[in-house]
């Protein structure tokens, strides 16, 4: 697919023409990456810069020197290590545990009948109209119920069941894209079900299963609103959570810290998204187009 | 559920008899690992939320809920306050779905062309979707700072009047200001899904349009509109629901400030539920939420249907 990206709709046109014609795409081009990258560039020279250099006016984009202080102050004093940890093991557990739940499913959705799998289908879409501040008075409840409000352990079952729908969604996508014939042929040559699932179908799924397990990594790592809800000892708080209280209080002041600690917190988001760059569009749109 | 899974099966049996299609009958056990947590934990929950709409339910333990009827939703309907807020959810869907789809489709059409940069192009059009809302919150509060800021400095520079706007603390640029950053955050995936059907669009349909006389205008209208129009519309949809209900971003960067300019109603059912306890209104608030969803989800499906009978 991105290969099919270099052969072009771009069409010959005369030299003359085409420079006219560029003048205007390129000045687009520059507000794009400015637009796009500029934010971000903006944050990682704000965490290289003094307290000093902060207090003046119109600091350039370019950081007097490098000062890692402000990586220090973040981590050694405001507890990032503890909460960063927190937010790893509840995304490794959450991306684990729906990949579990999701992949026979996604197999039964992709290949059962058109009236099951009409039905499935139907549910995941309707279980993204519904608005997460309504969802999340029920699950508050029900999670304090259980004894589990403000531990870690309640907010990776309130992500299983926020990224099942999506997962599902995604891997069906996948299955889908698996040519039924080889399962037949396993069938014709006295495999059940569990073997062809297992020994045909699950090999062939590793690529998609892998992107839909970092996928799920990454929005619970990201995650913040039922985080916000259901943790509230600072020893339990996930990443977003401690940088939210940071900025609501002395990052106000504290800018320095503050974007080192924010530029750290997006480091794995960014990682991830590297790794899966070309897989995303495919996984994204694997769902709709072969469903 | 199960039961129409395996009629399903047993009605393809009788059609077409053959041990190959027999295999999957069994099918639909594999889906009950991940449909029983997803019934108990999302069905379950969901019809207890709007049950909850109809109680005087409030936070903390063993509190007596009762059945009140409408009298939430009465409560509500005369509420100014949640329609103010509502009013600027809706304000705020829409701005930040047409915006963002606007900017990632003049990307996408960029992505599609064999330009210099576009390698950076592409890694860059990504970021916004990668990085963590809270963090995307505080990178533009880094950016619009009034004193310190390169925006600010940036419009001091250029003399251009009003440089010194405290953009995210002023009355009348707060939500502006707030829908700008929400289509920065949209973008991506607006931009890697139309850039997708940009590319499924066949090389010899172009060169045969040329060949035929259709100038790039006519291109445009007749090859590549009819091309994206599908994920479109989907995307339009998808948006506007992620938009109307979202959080995070609002929350970190004004908490609803100022004045109350930027209180999307997702922020004002969280304040009534988790500042205050009332469980049973806020919930009534949802409810209200999704119904406009569907509401609007419901207007626009019309409209685009009404759009293709045309054609």
């Amino acid at each position: 697919m991105s290969d099919s990206a270099k052969t072009l709709v771009s069409v010959p046109i005369e030299k003359k023409k085409r420079k006219y014609y560029l003048i205007p795409t390129y000045i687009a081009v520059v507000f794009y990456i400015l637009f796009l990258g500029f934010p971000f560039l903006w944050m990682l020279s704000t965490s290289f810069k003094s307290p000093y250099e902060l207090l003046q006016l119109h600091h350039s984009i370019i950081p007097d020197g490098f000062y890692w202080q402000n990586y220090v102050d973040i981590i050694e004093k405001r507890g990032l290590i503890n909460s960063a940890k927190n937010s790893f093991i509840i995304a490794l557990f959450t991306a684990a545990l729906t990949t579990v739940f999701t992949v026979p499913a996604a197999y039964a959705i992709a290949r059962l009948r058109k009236v099951f799998s009409g039905i499935a289908t139907g549910w995941i879409l309707l279980s993204q109209v519904f608005p997460v501040s309504l969802i999340i008075i029920p699950l508050f409840m029900a999670v304090r119920r259980i004894g589990l409000l403000d531990t870690i352990w309640g907010l990776i079952l309130v992500y299983l069941v926020a990224s099942l729908p999506f997962a599902l969604w995604m891997l069906k996508g996948y299955v889908a894209s698996i040519p039924v014939d080889l399962e037949e042929a396993g069938a014709m040559d006295g495999a059940s079900s569990f073997q062809i699932l297992v020994r045909i179908v699950f090999p062939l799924l590793v690529p998609g299963i892998v992107a839909t397990a970092l996928f799920t990594f990454l929005n619970s790592w990201n995650e913040f609103f039922f985080a916000l809800v259901l943790i509230q000892s600072p020893e339990n708080e996930t990443l977003p959570l401690t940088l939210a209280r940071f900025m609501g209080s002395e990052g106000q002041v504290l800018l320095g810290p503050l974007a080192a600690g924010a530029f750290l917190a997006t480091i794995p988001s960014l990682v991830i998204f590297g790794v899966m760059q070309r897989k995303l569009a495919s996984g994204l749109l694997a769902g709709a187009v072969k469903g | 559920m199960s039961s129409v899974g395996t009629k399903e099966v047993k009605l393809r049996k009788a059609k077409k008899s053959g041990k190959a299609k027999m295999y999957n009958r069994g099918a639909w056990i594999y889906a009950l690992p991940a449909f029983i947590p997803l019934v108990l934990l999302s069905v379950v929950p969901l019809s207890q939320a709007v049950w909850t709409a109809f109680t005087d339910s409030v936070a903390g333990f063993d509190v007596k809920v009762s059945f009140i009827g409408f009298e939430n939703f009465r409560r509500l309907a005369g509420d100014t306050l949640f329609w103010q807020s509502f009013k600027i959810g809706i304000i705020w869907a829409l701005s930040v779905t047409f915006l963002a789809l606007f900017l990632g489709f003049g990307l996408a059409l960029l992505l599609n062309q064999k330009l210099r940069f576009l390698g950076l192009m592409r890694v860059l059009s990504l970021v916004p979707w990668a990085m963590p809302p809270v963090i995307v919150a505080i990178m533009w509060n880094l950016l619009l700072r009034p004193q310190s800021g390169p925006i600010e400095g940036f419009l001091t520079f250029l003399h251009i009047p009003g440089a010194q706007t405290d953009w995210l603390g002023d009355f009348s640029t707060a939500l502006p200001t707030v829908i700008l950053i929400g289509a920065w955050v949209g973008m991506p995936v607006i931009t890697v899904s139309i850039l997708a059907a940009l590319q499924g669009i066949p090389t010899e349909i172009v060169e045969a349009a040329v060949i035929d006389g259709a100038n790039a205008l006519k291109r445009f209208r007749y090859i590549t509109l009819p091309a994206i129009r599908a994920i479109t519309s989907a995307l339009i949809a998808l948006n506007i629901i992620w938009n109307f209900s979202s959080f995070g971003l609002v929350y970190v960067l004004t908490a609803g400030g100022p004045g109350g300019k930027t209180f999307v109603p997702a922020l004002f059912a969280y304040n009534e539920a988790f500042k205050y306890g009332n469980f049973g209104y806020a919930a009534s608030m949802g409810v209200v939420m999704a119904l406009a969803i569907v509401g609007m989800l419901s207007i626009y499906l019309k409209a685009s249907k009404r759009e293709d009978t045309q054609r």
